[in-house]
């Protein structure tokens, strides 16, 4: 089949409130941000032809696309619920360009959103993430998230010497962009003292280095690069997107220190023929500080160990050589659980608008956005422009 | 050996038992396929190298060591509280298979990577023991 490059384009993008949002269920949230994206592309609900959402902790329902499709009243003929999170959800945008590509459906709505704060007790949450690791062969041994993310931490100090003054460069970072983000969840700026000095929650990893848990949701809508002129927004398109999945547990991992962001990289640079070079603007899955680094060198931002240097010295923020994570990312924009990377999504398509006001990076042409789910498990990078390059 | 009634107990299924059967005894099996002499764990139906139908169950050295691991501070469940601070690793087994356990029999500070252990068990109840490690 032919390439997917600059095949389709998103026309619609927006979120919720996120943060701490008692006033909306978690299927409000889905539903409001469908809204919101519809407004922002000058289309009705009957326009929606396909449509695609994420599983919700809050409000767990097995045919969940199916049930706000129904609480939507639209009936469209692609509908599909995707079943995790991380670079699951992105990987969803790999599977609606498809569709449109081969022409399963014309117009793509996916909505994603979840309630862990309002609709989910912090502790329930928690829980909840219990759930995480081999039943049999590692969940006997207590592991919470954070300590699956400290075991890849240690391993990268080890073998290149990464420090915890860089991993909390990356917080620092993620904050100073939050403070400039009016949505953001957390927009107190942090010093790599404020993140040293906070609680250690799974040595080498502080309370600071671990993402929010929130609410929220964020919906776009994606159709051909060919209708998308019609729109009243500027098309945002897809120039490569490529997936990397390498394990489920993260003892059964090929590597602690190179993931499979790196085949996840390489084939959506090949798809746009581009290279890190050429991006303006990341948007990079940050659930915890080292996932960062461990990125931007799978993703060949920086030679393979160099990413800890690489974070410092305001490098990975505004005005420095690679903005990353312009909204505030997990860290301090919002993490409500499955939906994380839309809201970098989203994020990249305001910065190729322009439309970003203080935070805008001047002139952002091309925009990457990397996710990864599981432990490091599964890997999506996706490519974007206001031109089809 | 005190009782650990609030932790969940691991179910074990057709494919572990064997597993679960050699850590009651207090030994540690794997598997090893008798066609490309491969080791592995956890426990499958085929070889991950050759995809050979032959694997075996086999009693491990119980030598390991640190790959890597973390000193949990905050327990995933309170079930884990009164273990706090416990150390979670992932160690490389003498025939190359990596697992998760936990690192005791010593301060959690003394742990460090490449570190060499030995396995021990920890009985939850009649049925399941749980392998874990200490220093060798």
């Amino acid at each position: 089949m032919d390439s997917l490059k600059n095949k389709v384009a998103i026309v619609g993008a927006a979120d919720t409130e996120v943060g701490i949002v008692p006033h909306l269920s978690a299927t409000q949230l889905y539903v409001k941000a469908a809204k919101l994206a519809l407004d922002d592309a000058g289309l009705t609900k009957n326009d929606i032809d396909g449509l695609i959402t994420c599983v919700s902790f809050a409000e767990p329902i097995m045919y969940h696309a199916e049930m706000i499709a129904e609480y939507m009243q639209i009936f469209p003929r692609y509908c599909m619920t995707a079943p995790s999170g991380g670079g699951t959800t992105l990987a969803i945008m790999h599977h609606a360009a498809s569709a449109i590509a081969t022409g399963m459906c014309h117009t793509v709505l996916i909505t994603m959103a979840d309630s862990q704060v309002s609709g989910l007790s912090r502790d329930k949450a928690i829980e909840a993430m219990a759930g995480a690791g081999h039943p049999q062969f590692e969940r006997p041994y207590g592991p919470p998230i954070p300590a699956f993310y400290a075991l890849l931490a240690r391993a990268h100090e080890h073998a290149y010497g990464t420090t915890a003054a860089q991993r909390a460069a990356v917080a620092v970072a993620c904050r100073k962009h939050a403070s400039m983000n009016p949505a953001a969840q957390m927009r107190k700026p942090i010093t790599v003292d404020d993140v040293l000095n906070s609680r250690m929650i799974a040595d080498p990893l502080h309370l600071l280095d671990c993402s929010l848990v929130s609410d929220g949701g964020a919906a776009i809508i994606m159709t051909s690069a060919e209708r998308a002129r019609d729109f009243k927004t500027k098309p945002v398109y897809m120039l490569g997107t490529g997936e990397g999945h390498s394990h489920e547990h993260i003892g059964q991992a090929r590597s602690l220190t190179t993931s499979a962001a790196k085949e996840a990289g390489e084939r959506a640079f090949a798809m746009a023929g581009l290279a890190p070079k050429d991006i303006d603007v990341a948007e990079l899955y940050d659930c915890f500080t080292p996932v960062v680094i461990i990125e931007l060198e799978d993703l060949g931002f920086c030679p393979k160990g160099e990413g800890g240097r690489f974070v410092e010295n305001g490098r990975i923020e505004l005005g420095g050589e690679l903005p990353v994570n312009t909204h505030g990312g997990l860290l301090s924009h919002c993490h409500p659980g499955h939906p994380g990377s839309m809201f970098s999504v989203t994020e990249a398509v305001r910065q190729l608008r322009g439309e970003c006001g203080p935070r805008q990076v001047p002139d952002a042409k091309v925009a990457l956005v990397h996710a990864q789910g599981g432990i490091m498990s599964t890997h999506c990078t996706s490519i974007f422009s206001s031109e089809q390059i | 050996m005190a009782p650990q009634i609030a932790k969940t107990l691991p179910i074990p299924t057709l494919e572990t038992r064997p597993y679960w059967d050699g850590c009651k005894r207090h030994e540690l099996r794997i598997q090893r396929c008798a066609a490309c002499s491969h080791f592995q764990f956890y426990p499958r139906l085929y070889c991950t190298e050759c995809f050979s139908d032959r694997v075996e169950w086999i009693t491990a050295s119980g030598r390991a060591t640190v790959l890597s691991f973390t000193i949990v501070r905050r327990p995933v469940t309170q079930a884990f509280k009164d273990d706090l601070p416990y150390v979670v690793a992932l160690v490389t087994l003498e025939e190359g298979p990596s697992m998760m356990t936990n690192i005791v029999g010593c301060p959690p500070e003394q742990v460090a990577i490449g570190m060499p252990l030995k396995v021990t068990f920890e009985d939850w109840s009649d049925e399941i023991s749980i392998a874990k490690f200490r220093p060798a």
